[in-house]
């Protein structure tokens, strides 16, 4: 880390998420050590602090305006792995870029992976992350046996699943609100190869990308649908479905067989977007032309494909700074997640979404699996969509207002680590579990020294709401 | 807290019965059913001022005294509204202004030196009030209301006109003063508009609401821009006016 240009940042600094949409200012501290976490901590003025990691939540999570921000960039060491149990423990900022250049070539891998590498573990515990895996192995904090939290109340502390459940559950998914975390151990998945082999299977429309997912995802540990969300009419839903298994050696093309070539892990080191890209390269008619070339590229079927990890899993990682294409006010991601037998809801959102033409490449779509106990875990069973959309586009804004209504009414969720703009009254529905969690926190942090822009959003977060959830005017602007 | 769409949690409104505050008001709170602040002289007419706010979808819409020419009182106005807001104030909106008498004023009296005092000084120390506020939370909108008529001013009205152009570029000085701060501060430059400050006066060209003027404020915001014409044409008015030779532009009327 540049020293110097952190400490002459320790004034104010305008921070904003990786949407780039609603910056604020806030004095950045960049702690080393379990004091200076303390010290963060009670230093923390009225507006008080909040944890950040790499900054890649698409909202205002890890933005603080006015108070402090505490960054993990010199919590960057990893600090043991045993190869034996296949356990790894790091400081908080490590990323999981860093982790994997440092374990794959060992032969092992995160057994977690979301779109991108270049998060850091605190940040992957705070939102507890999902991958492509996430209907076998489950989030990122089920693979956590402990974390070293520094809570604001009782001070730093230890917490396991088993001896601290609460405490546990409360900040896997607590959005930095429970605790500034300074270490965690992982559970390392043992690989062959840093290769990873690939089935897919190009489908026509939505009813059949659903049949093919939930038939085929129990034999693969990764599957992942690709919408193309400009297909309309009969179309409407078509995708390339993805299933991937980390590759055998011996499914290596011969020559690349020795274990050092076989789990070799460096991806380049990515290609900057230029600074100034033209806020209209995005337009519906290059989005259009994109998601055709790309559908039509597509084989019908092809099995067995091997391909480098970073292609499979991170394949955006590879355009440094690629969120400035949507220009300078900045973007959004919207994701959500129906639980089983909500398909009629998902396809009247994806038809929404659809009629309203809202330029957006490809919308992500997977199957979760089961969920884990924390009471702000966004994962449930069922089907998930993520899509990006401009903010410049006109008419999102009710959109996304009535789509909030639809996923509330049918029992599903907003994913708070891509929240930017959900309805402040429908987020004690969305997640019911919230007394719960709030009791946690009240222990964990009494004097209310964790803040964040997103709590002052959603202020019940904090606090339970006066007001009937749900006014019968919400969403319908006139 | 302003979110990534521009919806707000709260609105100041220094000026409280003003109709262009109100209907700039009311097009911020709608999406998420925001907390209004009103604040001003005359009690019975912000309390109209209320009802209108509340009517087109405010949440919480409260009433407080401030007066533009205490400028004293500005700080504490700035922490009560916050108080009442019980959350970040996101935008303050600088609504107060007199149009006077420009014939009556120039024949004597404290008409002139009162306007400049409300229009000029009441901006500078309210305006620097709310900056403080602003940037001490680290983030937050300042939206002043200035005119055309501050762009180059007339014979006709140039006591207001003086006093707007002097706010006028108060506001964008202090803009360029919170660069960085997470503070935006813009400045609203509406042509005629139908209120009860114009009422009685014959409609001037391109004549505009108070609704007009609140849904280009609402868009220059979400934009992030720094100035807004209402309507837009009229940059391109001003910008044919500004060079007009002096013994004409002497001689355009009211
Ligand atoms: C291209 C892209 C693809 C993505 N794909 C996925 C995906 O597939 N699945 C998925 O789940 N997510 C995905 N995400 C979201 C991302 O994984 C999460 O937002 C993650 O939390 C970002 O980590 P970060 O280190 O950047 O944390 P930040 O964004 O900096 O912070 C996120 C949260 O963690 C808290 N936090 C960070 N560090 C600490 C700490 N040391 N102590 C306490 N709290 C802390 C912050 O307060 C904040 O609440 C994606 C994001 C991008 C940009
Ligand atoms: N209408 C137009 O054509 C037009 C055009 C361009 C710009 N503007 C500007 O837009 C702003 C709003 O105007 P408007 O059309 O909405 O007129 P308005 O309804 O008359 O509003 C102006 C408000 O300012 C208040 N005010 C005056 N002196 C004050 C003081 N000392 N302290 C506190 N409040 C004071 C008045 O409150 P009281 O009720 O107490 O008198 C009045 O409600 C003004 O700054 C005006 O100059 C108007």
């Amino acid at each position: 880390m540049d020293r110097d240009r952190d400490r002459a940042s320790e004034g104010r600094r305008l921070l904003s998420g990786w949407g780039r949409t609603a910056p604020t200012a806030a004095a950045v501290r960049c702690p080393e050590s379990r004091t200076e976490l303390e010290q963060a901590l009670a230093a923390a003025g009225p507006r008080g602090v909040i944890g950040r990691g790499l900054g890649r939540s698409y909202g205002d999570a890890a933005q603080n305006g006015g108070g402090d921000v505490a960054v993990s960039s010199r919590l960057d060491r990893i600090l043991s792995v045993n190869l034996e149990a296949g356990l790894v423990t790091v400081e908080a900022g490590v990323s999981l870029d860093q982790l994997m250049r440092a374990v794959a070539p060992l032969g092992y891998w995160p057994p977690v992976s979301p779109g991108t590498r270049h998060v850091t573990v605190g940040g992957a515990i705070a939102s507890d992350v999902h991958g492509k895996g996430h209907h076998r192995d489950g989030t990122f904090g089920t693979h956590v046996p402990s974390i070293d939290l520094v809570a604001p109340g009782p001070g730093p502390l230890t917490i396991t699943p088993e001896g601290s459940p609460d405490e546990f559950w409360a900040t896997t998914g607590g959005m930095g609100l429970t605790g500034l975390i300074h270490r965690a151990t992982l559970e390392l998945l043992p690989i062959e190869t840093s290769s990873v082999r690939v089935d897919s299977e190009r489908t026509p429309d939505l009813d059949a990308t659903l049949r093919v997912m939930s038939e085929r995802d129990r034999d693969y540990r990764y599957s992942v649908a690709w919408i193309d969300c400009l297909a309309r009419g009969s179309a409407l839903g078509r995708s390339i479905v993805e299933f991937g298994e980390h590759a055998r050696l011996d499914e290596l093309p011969a020559g690349r067989r020795s274990r050092a070539r076989a789990l070799r892990f460096a991806p380049r080191d990515s290609l900057p977007a230029p600074p100034w890209v033209p806020s209209g390269l995005l337009n519906r008619a290059t989005v259009a032309a994109f998601n055709e070339l790309w559908y039509r590229k597509a084989p019908a079927r092809r099995e067995g494909h091997i391909v480098a990890a970073a292609q499979f899993f991170h394949p955006l990682d590879a355009v440094d700074g690629w969120n400035r294409i949507y220009g300078r006010r900045g973007f959004l991601q919207y994701q959500f997640v129906l639980p089983d037998g909500e398909e009629a809801t998902l396809r009247k959102i994806i038809e929404e979404l659809v009629n309203h033409r809202c330029a957006s490449f490809l919308a992500v779509l997977k199957r979760f699996g089961p969920a884990n106990p924390g009471p702000l875990s966004f994962p449930r069973p069922g089907w998930t969509l993520a899509l990006d959309l401009p903010v410049s586009f006109s008419g999102v804004a009710r959109l996304l207002d009535e789509t909030d209504e639809l996923v509330a009414t049918a029992g599903g969720r907003v994913y708070l680590a891509k929240d930017s703009r959900l309805r402040p009254e429908l987020l004690e529905v969305m997640y019911p579990e919230l007394p719960r969690w709030r009791k946690v926190r009240e222990r964990l942090d009494p004097d209310r020294r964790l803040q964040s822009d997103l709590l002052r959003r959603l202020p019940a977060l904090a606090d339970p709401t006066q007001a009937p959830a749900r006014p019968a005017r919400a969403g319908r602007q006139p | 807290m302003r979110d990534a769409l521009g919806a707000v949690g709260s609105v100041l409104v220094l000026g409280g019965s003003s109709e262009i505050g109100a209907a700039i008001a009311g097009e911020l709170a709608r999406p998420r059913s925001a907390v209004v602040i009103l604040a001003g002289r005359d009690d019975s007419r912000m309390g109209a001022a209320a009802e209108t706010v509340r009517a087109v979808g405010a949440g919480r819409v409260e009433t407080m005294a401030f007066d533009a020419d205490d400028p004293g009182s500005h700080e504490q106005v700035m922490a009560d509204a916050a108080g009442r807001a019980g959350q970040d104030i996101d935008v303050v909106v600088i609504a107060f202004g007199l149009l006077g008498d420009q014939c009556a004023d120039e024949a004597g009296g404290p008409g002139a030196v009162r306007l400049a005092t409300t229009n000029y000084v009441g901006a500078v120390s309210a305006g620097l009030a709310a900056a403080r506020l602003l940037k001490k939370q680290g983030h937050g909108a300042i939206v002043a209301l200035s005119s055309v008529a501050g762009e180059r001013v007339r014979r006709a009205n140039f006591i207001y006109g003086s006093s707007k152009a002097g706010m006028d570029g108060f506001f964008q000085g202090l803009g360029d003063s919170m660069a960085g701060t997470g503070v935006h501060v813009m400045v609203v430059r509406p042509g005629f508009v139908r209120t009860k400050m114009t009422e009685g006066l014959p409609d001037a060209p391109m004549a505009t609401t108070p609704d007009a003027v609140a849904r280009a404020t609402v868009k220059g915001l979400q934009n992030g821009r720094q100035m807004v014409w209402v309507p837009a044409q009229l940059r391109l008015v001003f910008a044919v006016f500004r060079h007009l030779p002096r013994p004409i532009w002497r001689r355009v009327p009211a």
